[in-house]
């Protein structure tokens, strides 16, 4: 069969569900990818985000629902049929084959004329600066170059959409830092679709045009990065985009919002769907401030310093913790009074 | 990934050849089964009747007993001494790095890779000027020349795997050489000599070629007794040659069975694994 | 410790020679009395004829009997073909079964004949391949051929014997190189376009292939040294007079040591010249790991 033509206006899986016997690893998920677009799929260990872009890349069917490439039915088709691009986890280079080779062997497949196949992958190594390991094997190389080979290896052959599996994980902090950023600059050069997978939801807030939030097997939240740092469409997803503070509390109407009592003390909140007398509450560590007269009082417990900040854990009364940051000293026993602005403070359905 | 209709029908060739494969394997061994059985069986699939006289009667024509006996002890005999050299052997080339270490390595890989006859023949024959050869001790001896290094290559892992930390801990709450092997490694170990003995066993029951240049008429395991009955074909009937080897095949097949509960099948085949 | 000098136990133990490495000594000194010195015997021992002659008259001898050098093709003839079709049959196998969610009970079986051993085999070959077989019933009652297939006391036993004990020990050594690779890889060369038989042609091949040569070796010898089978299930006088039946009839009938030593290092040199072949071949594909990177 042909291999899939070029371009394309969107990816759309349609209610794609994929089990293994009795475990659901995907249920019912539907998402769109558009021409040039850059999205991540970002989720817990076991949430399916690895499954969702194998079964996008082909190399596990469906057992339910349907992909589509514009008006072509995707899922049908083996995954050497859909000319797409993968970056695998932990790289997948042939062992065997020198960095050349290895670019290449996409075009190789394709039977393309060795001349345009060498222009090509001279210019794949250039892109991703690697044009002097060209003839080293890959158990030659440190891991960020093999990061380097792969990624060459997936774009080279042109594709319209590239898929990324966890690609940096592999890699030390200052190793992917410097990496999030090439991976940056090379979408921006050949601005083809890349679907990437990731459990760092900076990663994921740094990189992405939209974020697919996914927990179980499901699809939570699909939104942009401000979106989703911002307005978390429910509790899961604030837990999972770093929403700390989260815990359930009684709620009541109250001017133009919502009220919520945390730990004895009276919060005024933002509702985010409908919430009823019971609630969860959630609010960043960044947005709870100290201030003099807040109507939060607890007692520090201890506090981390952060070089510019302190980032602290404080106890209520009534036994709630809060964890908050200071730009100011506080120490261990210290009693403070906090506030957060009613717009930081978002409150869910329980 | 996905099968296209090539990719079936391959899969189903593979397959075909495999249950080929098996289903005259396990035919093979059915016959000799029935065989052992029946009473009398010509132009037929199964035999006129069935009886176990040719049991009794191999049992006493063949000597069964005591070729029984000696089997149980030179394989007890070589499974016991080859542990014992084996397991310390092991222990040394895990534990320590000293000049000509690739030299000995290579000199233990040595009887796995080389086929027992071909120095079968060289080593009975010094057997044989050492008035060895045809006694019980003469097949021990022969037969330990392959397992001893078997054990020691099968053991080495095993004793990598412990962590060398654990040995420095009881040396510092005061034990000596002795303590620390008994109460420190051997219980760690014991999966892997478990392993390893069991395997031996296994190997040994069925070697041919070695029991059979050094043994003697008293000195026979079973094997070697099953190839001059089958070797003499003529003389006996068939069928007790066969309850025979109905005996052997379940004697080896017991033991593989219990050797199986503790060691992946690959093991027995793969001696020299790099 | 104010003087700089380690006494000599410590320089010994720096070295790795302490009380503990004495352990491999036993060990070491059993394989170079019954392995290494039998070996050297039988070296020193071909090289003073029985009959006398001067130090190559064994030799000469050899190569200038049909009835002994003619063993080495008879040998060749029967090991080189059944190591190639047990090797070569046991890479689709290993494929395949690597995919197999429960493959003990197919490993389980298959390592019953390598177990049970060549007599065991030859046996049950003499009873399942005879005149009155089951195989041959079967042939018979299906029309396929008009009287019994001779399959015994001829070449065809022999190499049938071959076969069964052989194709297990090479599908298991292959079954364990093949699931050494990476998935991935194979993930990816699909993800790049290429279908399961440039697949294999191009990424499980090169990665398989100095496995696959040092299987080729380990069969080949197996092969080469057959013994039982070939008295038992073959015909010894003739078709089937192995390298191995006339170097034991030298030592056991004749009571030509010299001789029998001859042929057994006859025997080593050819199994080590086919070894050393498939060796340095394998070299020229790929010495490595078969995954890269960090996976």
């Amino acid at each position: 069969m042909a291999v899939v033509s070029r371009d394309f206006q969107e990816l759309r899986l349609d209610n794609v569900s994929r089990d293994f016997g009795q475990l659901h690893a995907l249920r019912d998920v539907s998402l769109t990818v558009k021409r040039g677009e850059f999205v991540a799929l970002l989720g817990p260990s076991g949430c399916g985000k690895s499954t969702a872009l194998n079964c996008i890349a082909g190399l596990l069917q469906v057992t339910g629902g349907s992909i589509w490439l514009d008006d072509l039915r995707l899922d049908e088709l083996g995954p050497e049929d859909r000319g797409f691009g993968m970056v695998f986890q932990n790289y997948a280079l042939f062992p065997h084959m020198s960095v050349r080779r290895n670019v290449g062997f996409g075009l190789v497949t394709q039977r393309r004329p060795s001349a345009e196949i060498a222009r090509r992958v001279d210019e794949a190594l250039a892109l991703v600066r690697l044009e002097t390991q060209a003839d080293k094997l890959p158990g030659q190389l440190s891991g960020g170059q093999q990061q380097r080979v792969a990624i060459a290896r997936a774009i080279v052959v042109g594709p319209p959409l590239v898929l990324m599996d966890e690609p940096l994980s592999n890699l030390d902090a200052k190793l992917r830092l410097e990496m999030r950023a090439e991976m940056r600059r090379i979408h921006m050069t050949l601005g083809s679709a890349t679907i990437y997978v990731t459990h760092d939801q900076e990663e994921a807030l740094s990189l992405a045009d939209r974020i697919v939030v996914m927990m179980d097997g499901q699809t939570r939240q699909i939104g942009t990065p401000e979106e989703l740092y911002a307005r978390p469409a429910n509790a899961d997803v604030a837990d999972f985009m770093g929403y700390r503070n989260l815990f359930p509390s009684s709620a009541e109407a109250a001017d133009g919002g919502v009220a919520v009592i945390v730990g004895g003390a009276r919060l005024a909140g933002t509702a985010v769907g409908e919430v009823g007398a019971r609630a969860m509450v959630a609010v960043r560590p960044d947005d709870m401030r100290l201030t003099g007269d807040g109507p939060i009082e607890a007692t520090v417990e201890f506090a981390e310093y952060h070089g510019r900040d302190f980032y602290a854990v404080a106890r209520m009364a009534d036994g709630t913790e809060l964890y908050f940051r200071s730009e100011s000293r506080v120490v261990a026993g210290e009693t403070v009074r906090l506030d957060a602005a009613p717009s930081r403070v978002l409150v869910y359905p329980a | 990934m996905r099968r296209d209709l090539g990719e079936r029908i391959w899969a189903l060739a593979v397959w075909t050849l495999v249950g080929f494969f098996v289903l005259n394997l396990l035919a093979m061994i059915g016959s000799v089964v029935v065989n052992s059985f029946g009473t009398r069986w010509f132009n037929t699939w199964l035999p006129a009747g069935f009886t176990t006289q040719w049991y009794s009667l191999a049992w006493n024509e063949f000597q069964l007993p005591d070729i029984l006996l000696v089997t149980a002890e030179v394989v007890g005999a070589v499974v016991l001494i080859s542990g014992l050299i084996g397991v310390p052997a092991a222990y040394a080339m895990a534990r320590r790095n000293f000049p000509g270490k690739q030299m000995v390595m290579f000199l233990f890989l040595l009887p796995l890779l080389v086929p027992p006859i071909t120095y079968g023949i060289p080593m009975a024959t010094v057997l044989y000027q050492a008035h060895l050869a045809g006694t019980i001790w003469g097949v021990i001896l022969a037969n330990l020349v392959p397992t001893v290094p078997f054990v020691i290559l099968i053991m080495i892992p095993f004793v990598e795997q412990i962590d060398p930390r654990v040995e420095a801990a009881a040396r510092v709450f005061g034990a000596g050489m002795g303590r620390l092997f008994l109460q420190i490694l051997v219980p760690l170990l014991l999966p892997g000599i478990l392993a390893a003995l069991l395997l031996v066993l296994v190997r040994t029951i069925g070697m041919f070629e070695l029991t059979f240049l050094t043994s003697g008429p008293s000195s026979q395991t079973l094997v070697v007794a099953l190839y001059y009955a089958v070797f003499a074909a003529g003389v006996r009937p068939g069928q007790s040659i066969d309850a025979m080897a109905v005996v052997y095949m379940v004697t080896t097949l017991v033991w593989l069975l219990i050797a199986l509960r503790f060691v992946n099948p690959t093991q027995i085949v793969t001696r020299a694994k790099r | 410790m104010s003087v700089a000098r380690m006494s000599l136990r410590g320089r010994l133990r720096e070295k790795g020679l302490d009380s503990v490495t004495l352990l491999v000594i036993p060990a070491v000194l059993f394989v170079l009395a019954l392995f290494i010195y039998p070996f050297l015997y039988g070296l020193v021992l071909s090289f003073r004829p029985k009959a006398g002659g001067g130090w190559l008259a064994n030799y000469a001898k050899f190569f200038s009997e049909p009835f002994l050098y003619e063993t080495i093709q008879i040998t060749l003839v029967i090991a080189v073909p059944v190591t190639l079709l047990n090797v070569v049959l046991s890479v689709p196998v290993a494929l395949r079964v690597r995919l197999l969610r429960r493959q003990r009970l197919l490993t389980t079986i298959l390592v019953i004949p390598i177990t049970l051993g060549t007599v065991m085999v030859a046996e049950g070959l003499l009873t399942y391949l005879g005149p009155r077989g089951w195989l041959n019933r079967t042939l018979l009652e299906f029309g396929l051929v008009d009287s019994p297939v001779r399959l015994i006391h001829n070449y065809w036993g022999v190499m049938l014997s071959l076969v069964i004990t052989g194709f297990p020990f090479t599908f298991l050594l292959t079954l364990s190189y093949v699931t050494g690779i990476d998935p991935a890889l194979e993930q990816a060369g699909a993800v790049l376009g290429a279908r399961a038989r440039e697949r294999f042609r191009r990424i499980l091949l090169p990665l398989l292939a100095p496995g696959l040569a040092i299987t080729l070796a380990l069969a080949f010898v197996q092969a080469f040294t057959v013994f039982p089978s070939a008295i038992l299930l073959g015909a010894p006088a003739g078709p089937t007079r192995v390298i191995s039946i006339i170097a034991y009839q030298a030592a056991f009938e004749q009571y030509d040591y010299p001789l029998a030593s001859a042929i057994a290092m006859l025997m080593a040199a050819v199994q080590l010249v086919i070894i050393m072949l498939l060796l340095g071949a394998r070299t020229l594909v790929f010495r490595g790991p078969a995954s890269s990177g960090k996976g």
